[in-house]
């Protein structure tokens, strides 16, 4: 199972397995990351799972669609270039070791 | 040993409440309450990608089982809380089991507003709130053929798109002039409903039911006054809520459309809160008191009270925000559109990219966003801050409204 790497405001991080085809979002809910709200529930509503993707991953992602785009511009800490939504990353066997760091809130 | 916070209602807003506490670093006990035998979960799935086997149970919980347990939270499910005694600052159960409060939050919510015309009982008419009621829907679905569905409403039109979407025949009846009325502008109204037209979807709006046709106890068909009459193997009836009001009007609070709370999103009582679908509140967004059925009005009123309890005194000032999902499009709504006195649109609805603007008084009050999500963004920064965007800028797309919503957080910050 893939491996996800979060990594709190402060630098700890936690290593995860997250199912291939679930979201970064859900498998931070799922083993108790707090740095993740998803106050919508993963459809591009709010912006409560924002994360800042580590620049080795960042291109291996498919990019972020229009809707993501807009919501990250409502962000509680300012996005930056590696900015996306947990909601909208699915994990999958090439992305295993992927990391994510937290920002320092989400509302 | 006080009885720190106890929490009725396990909905959006009641995990919230508990989640946010502790965020908040509140360290006395939190007891949640609710009746619904499930832990807490989140509802907008039920009538979207639930039925339609895309998400199960525990891909709509707010949080696993353990969250509660690791964040202190007493979880306590299937028990209905029956009184507030507020002498004694304590809550009952139907059992008699007793819980004291320093600070109580009624996050109770709705239910669903029924049908009352001949037929209504028969087998077959179905509501949605709950996930018992969605596994319903979801298996009822299997063997139906004909759908009707009372109520063009964000549920019901939601419903009918699932049911579409199954290969189901599908007819909605609005008994009003348009779908959707309480919440968007005509044009919007009109672009659904050729939206749904164009999936196969019969809209009948005007619709006055006189029965629920039926045999053998089940459901056969919907019978309206003009005489006209529709099969249906199966009826979704989405057609409104009533805010569960009994526990607090037994506890003399003052209940309007919903329990009533001051900006502090308190009752008459100070130590007693009430948020959510339940609660009634002064919405300076909407000029008014209302009641919000929405996650972002539970998830925002539960951080605002949590706020509070923990010693943050806190006014409620969110912006209202909204969506529904029908079919492949989003609808994103920004702020309260009642009382408008104008509409101006980008976009259009040919290229089904679409925003309305609803000026009040020459004031940005609300927008309605289909497949223009920048405008539903940006939208909400630009009211909740109240800049002045005139009908015309808002028109006018080369009007740049990031570059103005940027202006604002500058001279906001």
């Amino acid at each position: 199972m893939p491996k996800v790497v979060y990594v709190s405001p402060g630098g700890d991080s936690r290593e995860i397995n997250v199912p291939a085809g679930t979201t970064v979002m859900a498998g931070a809910l799922k083993n108790g990351i707090d740095g993740i709200v998803a106050e919508c529930g993963g459809v591009c509503m709010c912006s409560t799972c924002h994360v800042f993707v580590d620049e080795q991953f960042f291109d291996r992602l498919p990019p972020a669609q229009d809707t993501e785009e807009a919501v990250l511009e409502i962000s509680a800490v300012e996005r930056r270039p590696t900015s996306r939504l947990s909601c909208q990353i699915k994990v999958t066997d090439e992305l295993d070791g992927l990391i994510v760091r937290l920002p320092e809130k989400q509302r | 040993m006080r009885g720190g916070t106890v929490i009725v209602g396990t909905g959006q807003a009641g995990f919230q409440t508990a989640a946010s506490l502790r965020t908040e670093g509140y360290q006395e006990k939190i007891t949640l309450i609710g009746d619904e035998p499930h832990i807490p979960y989140q509802r907008p799935p039920l009538s979207k990608g639930f039925p339609l086997g895309q998400q199960d149970f525990e891909s709509i919980e707010l949080r696993p089982r353990n969250f509660y347990r690791d964040h202190q939270i007493d979880l306590i499910t299937a028990k209905k809380v029956s009184a507030i005694d507020r002498q004694e600052r304590h809550v009952t159960l139907a059992s008699g089991e007793r819980f004291p409060y320093d600070k109580l939050v009624l996050a109770v919510g709705a239910r669903n507003r029924t049908l009352s015309l001949k037929g209504a009982e028969l087998d077959g008419v179905l509501y949605l709130r709950s996930i018992d009621e969605a596994v319903v829907v979801k298996e009822r679905l299997k063997n139906a053929q004909d759908i009707v569905v009372i109520g063009g409403g964000f549920i019901g039109l939601e419903l009918a798109a699932v049911a579409c979407s199954l290969g189901k025949s599908v007819i909605v009846l609005e008994a009003l002039p348009r779908l959707m009325s309480r919440a968007v502008a005509p044009i919007i109204s009109d672009f659904y409903r050729g939206f749904h037209a164009s999936k196969g979807v019969k809209v009948v709006c005007d619709a006055s039911i006189s029965e629920i046709a039926g045999s053998g106890g089940k459901v056969r068909g919907v019978l309206l006054a003009d005489g006209t009459k529709y099969p249906a193997d199966l009826i979704f009836v989405g057609i409104g809520v009533v805010p569960n009001n009994e526990l607090a009007q037994d506890a003399g609070l003052r209940i309007a459309n919903g329990m009533a709370v001051n900006e502090y999103l308190q009752t008459g009582d100070e130590n007693i809160f009430a948020i959510g679908d339940c609660a009634e509140h002064p919405c300076e967004f909407a000029g008014a008191r209302i009641r919000l059925e929405s996650v972002q009005n539970a998830a925002d009123q539960a951080q605002c009270v949590a706020a509070t309890i923990s010693g943050r005194r806190n006014v409620y000032r969110a912006l209202p925000w909204f969506w529904t999902d029908q079919f492949e499009i989003k609808l994103q709504m920004a702020g309260i559109s009642n009382g408008h006195d104008c509409v101006v649109s980008r976009g259009n609805a040919e290229t089904r990219k679409l925003s309305v603007f609803y000026f009040k008084e020459g004031r940005l009050i609300a927008i309605d966003s289909i497949n223009r999500p920048l405008d539903h963004m940006m939208g909400r920064k630009l009211i909740a801050a109240g800049v002045r965007l005139t009908p015309a800028q808002a028109a006018d797309e080369s009007v740049d409204l990031k570059k103005l919503a940027g202006s604002i957080s500058t001279t906001h910050s």
